[in-house]
């Protein structure tokens, strides 16, 4: 008999791995939005070319992710997704619309085209995914913000909270980072899909990218010093401290190997600073789903359900895994 | 407008609008196994073409259903967090379910769509295989959830808390099952009907050629065969329906009063305030009959419930009267069809009436879709979770609900606008049919 507990753990587990892969694959996705809206220069078509061609085939896939991640956490804690839902109403649902817009249009775009090349034309529909690709990770991001800022207070059931407190400066800059950092990865998965001068285009937007993230990165430290004490007093605990270093070495890895054109490299470092990061954030804020009234025990389904998602794992990993492999293999190499 | 009332209208649109592009994830893949598979058979290229037109199709309409079935995921607990809070423990690994299928559909989606070159064919028709299957299990997935909001099993609660779940039970729950036929047959006929019409179009526009006729027989095919079976299956679960959820029955039927001998109405406008079905064709005995198998069976009325438990009669009966009479001319149609061309062979396309009546029909499966879902949405009202949640207690308390309702409906309303352009745009360049003699 499995505890109860290690089945909370797990499921827990499970929804951060799917944030992981969200930010992993989604992230990238929500950049390469960023950088077809910002094409400029002498290779404006072919840097949108190379995004759509980078894009089309597992764009669908990578947004699954999401769909993962709100399933595992309404089946596991549904006490604490429905206050979620309710605090945070407002920032979901225009990251919605973001999302719905960005996929449509991406599909509006290149169906509209008379050939598949003038889809890198400038266009409405083109603009439109542009934005909307800026708008759906800054809100995620905010909402990230507004639970590790601790804003989020449910008394008595209730859920208290300010209907814009997703408008602070921590968690718009939250927001921001999120932003910078689905570009940065964009930029770097984008140099190995390129070469020549196009490839150097995509180096220096990853430079510039990855310049603001650190930037950034800084910001949201020093606010959350002041707005989320406790968030940063958990990211320096011996728990997550060393994840949170490890994945601010990969990002330093990955920034040095853009520099010096090492791009296999650049990538799996990339990659490896959004899940660190995203596991330090996980390990921080455990046992606590919201801060500081919800915990993953005390929001959790029943046992029952629990062992029944948790024994699905390994099943749907053994489906999907495969797969995903298999699709990235025709696509990515 | 209440927030109760704007959440309702919101999720009205957000389903009603998304249900079309799932129908069309689940019945497409289908014909374009079937399509892709005589070409592999065969080698005759206007197999292959119709493939390639229809998987531009695919392409289009799954990007639109993907994103708004994303919307869809979150607006249940953005609009319904109490009830996302039971379903969610009860049933929300059925949820998980869908989410491995839908995951599974995503990927093979992009290997079908973007490696016609790039895989052997084999490979190629087994991604094919993959996404029929797999689009067809996320739809009955869906159901499952739907199921249990009929019927909920599987929970103990103290204190508006689920405490004790018991995931096996909604599988062995029976409505799941009739509602997983019945709905799966809708998605198909809806989208092979759709096909039809258009080849039938061109058909009557003069064309004669082994694209042509290829596509609408593959569309029959799937149709003709869905068109019989679908009257069976509906007539397990209405069966299903009286005996489990009697009201939702009556409001169907129209039935106010209690009575033995209850008559078949066909048609009519049921009128609450006195509790009568007007302007019906009636057939004596017909429902009792169709509800038991006896003609002279007791059928419970809306008299049974308080007032304050019905559904709304009006729009329930009359769905399903669109419902059932969109269906039985589909029937009529397949037969007419597959007559003519056991008759006429390949000069059925020149048979103008047939032809005529098939692009009558192109709607039919959508709106027998949209109509079914609608009697059992509204049937089931003014619950959210039958006898457990009604849905005025399940809205959120948030502010502002109005604003997204009006926002989506904008954005939906400016997408099928979009859709139905690029579709047109699609159908237009279709010169690479025009060689296919």
């Amino acid at each position: 008999m499995i505890s109860t507990e290690l089945l909370v753990n797990i499921s827990a587990a499970a929804a951060l791995f799917g944030m992981m892969a969200y930010g992993m694959f989604g992230g990238a996705d929500f950049g390469g939005g960023v950088w077809d809206l910002f094409a400029t220069g002498p290779r404006k078509r072919e840097q949108r070319l190379a995004i759509q061609k980078a894009m089309g085939p597992v764009w669908e896939a990578n947004h699954v992710w999401l769909i993962f991640v709100v399933v595992v956490l309404f089946t596991c804690f549904p006490r604490a997704y429905s206050k979620l839902a309710i605090a945070l109403f407002v920032p979901f649902h225009l990251a919605l619309v973001g999302i719905i817009l960005r996929g449509a249009s991406f599909v509006f775009r290149s169906y509209q085209a008379q050939e598949p090349s003038d889809a890198a034309d400038t266009s409405i529909w083109g603009v439109v995914f542009g934005v909307a690709s800026i708008i759906s990770p800054v809100l995620l991001g905010a909402a990230f913000g507004v639970v590790t800022e601790g804003l989020i207070q449910v008394k008595d059931g209730q859920v208290e909270a300010h209907p814009a407190f997703w408008l602070t400066p921590y968690a718009l800059a939250n927001g921001l980072l999120a932003l910078v950092t689905c570009a940065y990865l964009a930029a770097v998965y984008l140099t190995n899909e390129t070469q020549g001068e196009l490839r150097e285009d995509f180096r220096y937007r990853a430079i510039l990218a990855g310049t603001g993230t650190a930037a950034l990165a800084g910001i949201v430290l020093a606010l959350a010093w002041f707005e989320a004490r406790w968030f940063v007093d958990r990211m320096l605990s011996p728990r997550a401290l060393p994840v949170v270093i490890a994945g601010l070495f990969c990002f330093a890895a990955s920034a040095w190997a853009v520099f010096t054109r090492r791009y296999v490299l650049s990538r799996v470092f990339a990659a490896g600073e959004i899940c660190m990061l995203i596991l330090g954030w996980g390990l921080a804020q455990h046992p606590f789903l919201v801060y500081p009234d919800l915990t993953f025990e005390t929001t959790a389904a029943p046992h029952a359900t629990l062992l029944f998602l948790v024994l699905s794992l390994p099943v749907g990993g053994l489906l999907l895994v495969p797969s995903l492999f298999y699709l990235f293999r025709v696509f990515k190499s | 407008m209440d927030s109760l009332t704007a959440a309702r209208w919101q999720m009205t649109i957000s389903l009603a609008f998304h249900m079309v592009y799932a129908a069309v994830g689940i019945g497409l893949p289908l014909l374009l196994v079937m399509v892709e598979g005589m070409y592999l058979r065969t080698g005759q290229e206007q197999y292959k073409k119709l493939a390639k037109k229809w998987s531009k199709v695919m392409g289009l309409l799954f990007a639109v259903g993907a994103v708004s079935g994303t919307a869809l995921s979150l607006e249940l607990g953005l609009l319904w967090p109490a009830y996302m809070e039971i379903m969610g423990a009860v049933v929300g690994h059925i949820f998980g379910l869908e989410g491995y299928a839908f995951f599974l559909e995503a990927i093979f989606i992009g290997i079908y769509l973007y490696a016609w070159d790039k895989i052997s064919p084999l490979a190629h028709w087994l991604s094919g295989v993959v996404i029929a299957t797999t689009g067809m299990l996320s739809g009955i997935f869906v159901l499952g959830v739907n199921a249990w909001m009929q019927q909920p099993v599987g929970f103990e609660m103290a204190d508006k808390v689920v405490t004790v779940t018991d995931p096996i039970a909604i599988f062995k729950q029976p409505l799941w099952f009739y509602m997983a036929w019945h709905s799966t047959l809708a998605c198909y006929l809806s989208v092979a009907f759709a096909v039809a019409g258009w080849y039938s179009y061109l058909a009557l526009k003069g064309r004669n050629d082994a694209y042509v006729r290829s596509g609408l027989i593959a569309a029959m095919l799937l149709g003709g065969v869905c068109a019989f079976l679908q009257p069976m299956s509906g007539d397990l679960l209405a069966k299903f329906v009286f005996k489990t959820q009697p009201t939702k029955f009556a409001a169907m039927e129209g039935q106010f009063k209690t009575e033995k001998h209850a008559p078949l109405r066909i048609g009519g406008w049921p009128d609450e305030k006195t509790r009568e079905t007007k302007y019906a064709i009636e057939i004596p005995g017909g429902l009792s009959f169709i509800a038991t198998g006896d003609s002279t069976a007791e059928v419970p009325g809306l008299d049974r419930v308080p007032e304050r438990d019905w559904p709304n009669i009006e729009l329930t009966h009359l769905a399903f009267q669109i419902m059932v009479g969109s269906g039985t001319a589909l029937m009529f149609v397949s037969v007419w069809f597959w007559i003519a061309w056991f008759r006429y062979r390949e000069n059925v396309l020149s048979s103008r009436w047939l032809m005529r009546a098939l692009i009558v029909c192109t709607p039919l499966g959508f709106i027998g879709l949209e109509s079914g879902w609608m009697v059992t949405e509204l049937g089931r009202q003014p619950w959210v979770i039958q006898g457990l949640m009604r849905t005025k207690d399940a809205v959120t308390p948030v502010a502002g609900v109005q604003g997204m309702f009006v926002a989506f409906t904008l954005l939906y309303g400016l997408l099928t606008v979009m859709v139905i352009a690029l579709l047109w745009k699609l159908a237009q360049s279709s010169k690479d049919g025009e060689v296919a003699k």
